[in-house]
């Protein structure tokens, strides 16, 4: 088979670091996940139009709505940073692209983590 | 003529300006586009839930953007990122699966998600702004 590398990349022998296959499957698992819980989460929300603090306080601190909702906002971010490292990979290069995928997985687990203390100091009444 | 002088004749991609745009190529980008926006999306949605466990005060500063006019559009194309992102990661699947590769297929499917997401934020406006005023 034709080899289509540059002569550069032919000679510094660079290749796969080998964990694609990883990230593909967890990409897959994480979406397969979220259908059901994107399904429930849409319906929720346009119930709760017009709702007011303490309505959707009660809400959020409900047993059943605090396991889908940090389900919910924890696998989602995951699958959005798998996603949004694709994307740096695919328009950014050198220290930006590093940069901005080590920005990208830091965020998410903030805001992950942040959320998913506030649903249960909701629903615990902290 | 060493290795690193041989010219490697690599295949050009396509020519940009003259690039007839087609329904699985244009729906191909709406997925990464709507991709991108339900990721920043989703932070969005971890400040909601903080500030309802904040206070009163910073519940109430967050609701007066989402009530804005502005607000209202931008939660309403996440809605619609939302429901295409799902509709079309399902063709995905299928795809992953091995299956609708045949270009009519591909075609009817890409339809069908687009009728489906519109469909599925029209109605969701609908029995929203109903249940508001």
């Amino acid at each position: 088979m034709d080899d289509r590398r540059t002569p550069l990349a032919r000679a510094r022998g660079l290749g796969s670091a080998r964990d694609g296959v990883h990230h593909w499957w967890v990409q897959r698992l994480t979406a397969i996940a979220l259908i059901p819980l994107v399904v429930w989460f849409a319906v929720s929300l346009v119930m709760l139009s017009g709702a007011d603090y303490a309505v959707v306080r009660a809400w959020i601190g409900s047993p059943l709505v605090i396991v889908l909702l940090i389900l919910t906002i924890g696998i989602g971010l995951h699958h959005g940073q798998l996603g949004m490292q694709v994307v740096w990979e695919d328009y950014t290069n050198g220290a930006l692209r590093v940069a901005m995928i080590v920005l990208t997985k830091f965020l998410a687990a903030l805001f992950g983590l942040g959320a998913i203390v506030a649903i249960l100091r909701i629903g615990l009444g902290g | 003529m060493s290795v690193a002088n041989r010219p490697v004749h690599r295949p050009l991609s396509p020519h940009l300006q003259i690039y007839r745009p087609q329904l699985t190529s244009m729906l191909s980008i709406l997925h990464r586009a709507t991709g991108i926006a339900l990721a920043v999306g989703a932070l969005y949605l971890a400040v909601w839930v903080m500030c309802a466990a904040a206070s009163p005060r910073a519940y109430a500063t967050f609701q007066s953007f989402n009530t804005s006019i502005v607000g209202r559009l931008v939660l309403g194309g996440w809605l619609f990122s939302g429901f295409y992102h799902l509709c079309n990661g399902i063709r995905h699947l299928f795809w992953d699966a091995g299956y609708g590769f045949e270009l009519k297929d591909a075609y009817r499917s890409g339809w069908i998600v687009v009728a489906v997401s519109l469909v599925a934020t029209a109605l969701s406006w609908i029995v929203g702004l109903r249940l508001i005023y």
